[in-house]
């Protein structure tokens, strides 16, 4: 007989304490064991997970009113620039927004020390960040400027909202030029010194749901140790099946998550401000999705293992920068992560940027949370869009005017 | 006078000319080699500890063939509590001092095998590795 559940029926067994949790890791073996059916019989949540860093993100912000009252026009958070072309005094910081007095790559390569991902963690870690703010002043808000310091606690709302996290696959990044690049992929050696991979592989959130059976719109997930939710479906969303050019299936290609949540409650361990020398600044998030075993199909899709997952190979030299198509063919996460690969012909060696070590705390912390009956699941309002739905990635047209 | 621990860096012009066997012929010094590697661009770096009356002579010898020479006085430390285990460093590190445990994928830092290159300190993302003196 099919095994079919539900939402409710698993919450149920969460709240009685029957609810049996597995990592997406754990699961591999069960499967291999015991055959999808009785897995899929026993275990009723896997729980998945990714620390990585993940460019598209940052907070809104709203600091409270002023006595006289300012219109915010302009506003810096330890010399970060915040956009503020919303309400009087709502901002938004971007991770990758840098102090506007940072040398940035003139003194090739630059360093990036610091910016808007590093204050999100400074205020996390409770230190006070300089809050300064200008303005043109109105007949309502009649104050010009502004300079003070802020901590998390003294200020209204800090909801964390990612525009784009999560990516369900990522390149394996290498260097076919004759001198040393440095990328969001970190520093790539010449003539192929080295490759680059940023996943979880058999851990990560979207390869364990790669048709989007169970992700959507109001998912409840970890995020940044704390809860937050899944808001939407990312940018750059395109979940289509990767092929090589004889058409062979390489399997999920980059679906992507908008996730959002209240920053106060997130910890930061779990937010971690990062530098890419070279190329600019970060913050690296955990995120943990907890996958309910709804039916057979949906335990096939979270058993998948490092052998059947795969990275394109791409050239950033010159291929990633000039939108060449194509790429040096795919490598498996279990190659990957054994430390080489062969790519045209040549063992290169390998380094990941994304901590498997922390996606696997996350599921284990995701799989206490529920099991303790501290975490309930939330049925998606509405799943987002999957290979079925055929999106293709646009580019910009730099047109003649 | 008791060994002194230097850093020896060649740039691959260098990496081809018996500059050691030099140092003890002509100076009488006696060596330790410690470290050695030649990495596949002919840069060689060489950590070796030296004694010997003509000391400063052999030292003023090796700068004079082009090779850079630094007392290994200093220290790099991995600060475990900021490292998140991404592994970023492993394959900048020239020495395998910082390195991939596997099946775990934690990052560890063997100190000894460190040579103070410090190309891990500008690599790191989260700043784990500091420079100490």
């Amino acid at each position: 007989m099919a095994i079919e559940k539900t939402y409710a029926e698993i919450n149920a067994k969460i709240k009685s304490g029957s609810v049996v949790v597995m990592t997406a890791e754990e699961v591999i073996s069960l499967v291999e064991e015991k055959g999808v059916s009785e897995a899929a019989r026993q275990v009723d949540v896997v729980t998945t997970g990714t620390f990585a860093p993940m460019c598209s993100s940052g907070a809104f912000f709203n600091f409270g009113h002023p006595k006289p009252r300012i219109r915010m026009q302009k506003v810096w958070l330890n010399g970060v620039p915040a956009y503020s072309g919303i309400a009087a005094v709502d901002a938004y910081l971007g991770v990758t927004e840098l102090p506007e007095d940072d040398p940035c790559n003139s003194n090739y390569p630059g360093e990036f020390r610091y910016g808007g991902g590093h204050v999100i963690q400074d205020l996390l870690s409770g230190k006070p960040v300089k809050l300064e703010a200008v303005s043109y002043g109105t007949d309502c808000y009649p104050r010009k400027d502004l300079e003070t310091y802020i901590t998390l606690d003294d200020i209204n709302e800090a909801t964390l909202f990612n525009p784009r996290n999560a990516y369900q696959n990522y390149n394996c990044a290498v260097n076919l030029s004759d001198r040393t690049i440095y990328t969001y992929m970190g520093v790539l050696k010449p003539d192929l010194g080295n490759a680059h991979y940023c996943s979880a592989g058999q851990l990560s959130p979207l390869f364990n749901d790669p048709n989007f059976l169970t992700i959507g719109i109001g998912t409840r997930i970890f995020l940044g140790g704390g809860i937050g939710y899944v808001a939407w479906n990312g940018t750059q969303h395109f979940p289509g099946i990767q092929k090589d050019a004889s058409g062979a299936s390489y399997g999920p290609a980059g679906g992507t998550l908008s996730v959002i949540g209240d920053l106060k409650q997130m910890k930061p361990n779990w937010l971690v401000g990062t530098s890419f020398i070279g190329y600019g600044t970060n913050l690296t998030v955990g995120i943990g999705i907890p996958i309910p075993i709804l039916n057979e199909e949906v335990m096939r899709c979270v058993s998948v293992s490092d052998r059947e997952l795969f990275a394109p190979i791409i050239d950033y030299s010159k291929a990633y920068g000039q939108r060449i198509p194509g790429n040096l063919g795919f490598a498996s996460y279990a190659d990957l992560k054994s430390g080489k690969i062969t790519v045209n012909g040549r063992e290169v060696i390998t380094a990941p940027l994304s901590s498997y070590p922390r996606a696997k705390m996350i599921a284990d912390i995701l799989k206490e949370w529920i099991t303790s009956g501290d975490f309930y699941l939330t049925e998606p309002v509405r799943l987002l869009p999957s290979h079925k739905d055929g999106i293709t990635a646009k580019a910009l047209e730099v047109k003649d005017l | 006078m008791s060994p002194k621990k230097i850093i020896l860096r060649f740039g691959k012009d260098i990496s081809t000319k018996p500059v050691i066997y030099h140092l003890a012929k002509d100076f009488d010094l006696v060596f330790n080699i410690l470290k050695a590697s030649v990495d596949p661009y002919k840069e060689g770096v060489m950590v070796m500890e030296l004694t010997g009356e003509k000391y400063e002579q052999g030292l003023e010898f090796l700068k004079q063939e082009g090779v850079r020479v630094q007392p290994l006085a200093e220290e790099v430390s991995w600060n475990q509590e900021i490292c998140t285990s991404c592994g970023a460093c492993t394959d900048i590190c020239p020495t395998g001092a910082l390195h991939i445990n596997r099946p775990s994928m934690e990052v560890e830092f063997e100190s000894d095998n460190c040579i103070i290159c410090k190309a891990c300190v500008t690599v790191c993302p989260v700043r784990a590795m500091e420079v100490k003196f």
